[in-house]
């Protein structure tokens, strides 16, 4: 009898779950699940990293070749280990699997390579990109890649692009990762943009430089994993690390409402959606948190939001620095102590400092010197007449 | 005993010649004019510097390039290395025109450093990617109100290379300082 149904079990049996062993680490997964998804449950170093799968995105993956992981044994069925290394994020896995990731020496070769072809085009010009500090391909050079760079032709460069009114397109920092039209042809109703020409002379444009005016387009400035499509809202307004991460929500009819803002004080510089531990849009009840354009663009004044508290950072995040959990604010005890008169400040920094005068965060693009100018009375007068438009 | 150089305290009575103290006095006088013959350990300050050393830091100093455009992109690095949080900037972005005074397409419209915090650690220098910032071998001047010692962006440029070469030549100081950074 057992031995019946173990001779018939390979042709209608269908576990519940596969086991699947990831870096000596064995969990069951639902079967379908990709070899990365999988690896994410687990969590922590074993998970491959990923440039252009996005879970919240039909189709994404397989372009970037950074989530390859080596196969040490196919199966329980046919337990050979696959031939060349595969790609995590398209693989799913088999009941029996065995993955090694950190724990191949060829794999972390293989995306120390695949690193320095990403590299090969990308300019080195993190000081000025708005994407600094929270940009998937920097941390991907630095946790997998090499110090140098062994490319000595000329890199591929294009004129930066504005793609409507509210985003940026730096087509020399892509990465061709397809998330953005991902997203055009998924979020929104119609695509206008995608991929020109082929090979290496293949870019993101839109069709004759047609505006995107969606509703949900400014998504695509947060799946992009580099700084490719960046906010023109933001632009140059301040470094990610020095702006103050805060969960907010508003009722909106359009989306869910439910963003990061990033603060400099109460000046809201900057609208996104609010990321989990992947750096994807957080779902929730098994909908992605998209947000709308009118959130992201338009509600700049820290009244639209009803602020629910502070963002969680990781601490290994530069954006963490300066925010430290469980602050709390020294308690002023010298006017009790004074007799409700208040310490005499020798020096108030904001009556002295040049920062911080004019509001950048309701400009509708970057500062320009035009944006600092003053009349002889030394009022600013330049507020507002940058050469951003907006309507 | 502690030390060697502890001496047990001579408690005697006084000769006759040490009775009459000018003896001792006279040692001790002689002790002050030699030193009229000896080598000076002091310099007359305003108008003698001491030479500081190749590694010494400074003021800061905002660099320009070898054409005079500022090399500063406010990155932020300086200030999220440096550990008192002297440092403040706003960021631009650079309008067509304005290529012969910037070198990058954002720069640092407004850039300030608050001396009164500032412990001259030398972050800043090493954490700039652009060469922009550096320690000269001043140190700040002494001033009569705190307000003084923001110092703001003008405060801190270098002067221009081509404009004015001297003065450009004796801010760089002693230090080796790319120009084309």
């Amino acid at each position: 009898m057992a031995e019946e149904i173990k001779k018939e079990a390979p042709a209608n049996f269908k576990p519940d779950s596969y086991r699947v062993t990831i870096d000596n680490i064995t969990i069951e997964v639902p079967p379908g699940t990709t070899i990365l998804n999988a690896a994410r449950q687990i969590g922590g170093d074993v998970t491959p990293p990923a440039m252009c799968y996005y879970s919240k995105l039909q189709g994404s993956g397989g372009k970037c070749r950074t989530c390859l992981v080596e196969v040490a044994a196919g199966s329980n069925a046919d337990p050979r280990p696959m031939p060349k290394l595969v790609a995590s994020c398209r693989t799913n896995v088999m009941d029996g699997m065995v993955v090694k990731n950190i724990t191949s020496e060829k794999v972390l070769e293989a995306r120390a390579a695949v690193v320095e072809f990403l590299l090969i085009n990308h300019p080195l010009d993190c000081p000025i990109c708005d994407q600094a500090g929270e940009c998937h391909l920097q941390d991907l050079g630095y946790d997998h890649g090499k110090e140098g760079t062994r490319y000595e032709f000329r890199r591929r460069t294009f004129e930066k692009e504005d793609i409507g009114p509210y985003i940026q397109l730096h087509m020399t920092r892509c990465i061709l990762c397809y998330r953005c039209t991902y997203v055009a042809d998924q979020l929104t109703d119609r695509r206008v943009h995608g991929i020109l020409d082929r090979g290496d002379q293949a870019e993101i444009s839109t069709y004759i430089s047609k505006a995107i005016d969606n509703d949900f387009s400014g998504n695509m400035i947060d799946v992009c994993p580099v700084g490719a499509l960046t906010d023109r809202t933001f632009r140059f307004k301040n470094r990610v690390w020095f702006t103050r991460p805060i969960d907010a929500h508003r009722d909106c009819d359009k989306c869910c409402g439910k963003v990061t803002l990033w603060n400099r004080g109460d000046e809201v510089l900057r609208v996104t959606v609010r990321k989990d531990p992947w750096g994807e849009v957080q779902s929730y009840d098994g909908k992605p948190g998209w947000i709308c354009n009118t959130c992201r663009f338009d509600k700049k004044h820290i009244n639209d939001w009803v602020i629910e508290g502070p963002t969680r950072i990781n601490r290994h995040s530069v954006i963490s620095q300066g925010h430290y959990l469980g602050f709390k604010k020294p308690q002023e005890t010298i006017s009790e102590v004074m007799g409700g008169r208040h310490p005499k400040l020798m020096m108030d920094i904001h009556s002295i400092s040049d920062v911080n005068i004019v509001d950048i965060s309701q400009l509708p693009g970057p500062a320009t010197s035009n944006t600092f100018e003053k009349d002889l009375n030394g009022v600013n007068i330049g507020m507002g007449t940058n050469t951003g438009e907006k309507d | 005993m502690l030390t060697q150089r502890a001496k047990q305290v001579d408690r005697r009575p006084m000769t006759g010649l040490e009775s009459i103290y000018l003896w001792n006095i006279l040692k001790g006088m002689m002790i002050t004019l030699s030193h009229l013959f000896k080598k000076k350990a002091t310099i007359q300050y305003p108008e003698q510097k001491r030479t500081f050393s190749k590694v010494f830091r400074g003021l800061q100093v905002l660099n320009r390039d070898a054409e005079g455009r500022e090399n500063c992109t406010a990155c932020g690095l300086c200030a999220v290395a440096c550990p008192a949080e002297a440092i403040t900037m706003e960021a631009a972005e650079r309008l067509s025109g304005e290529e012969h005074l910037y070198r990058e397409e954002k720069y640092a419209v407004k850039y300030e450093i608050n001396m009164l915090r500032c412990i001259f650690c030398g972050f800043c220098e090493d954490a700039c990617p652009k060469d922009a910032i550096y320690l000269s071998q001043t140190f700040a001047p002494a001033n009569y109100g705190r307000k003084g010692f923001i110092y703001k962006k003008e405060d801190l440029l270098i002067p221009h290379p081509i404009e004015q070469p001297e003065a450009y030549k004796k801010a760089l100081g002693e230090k080796v300082v790319k120009a084309d950074g």
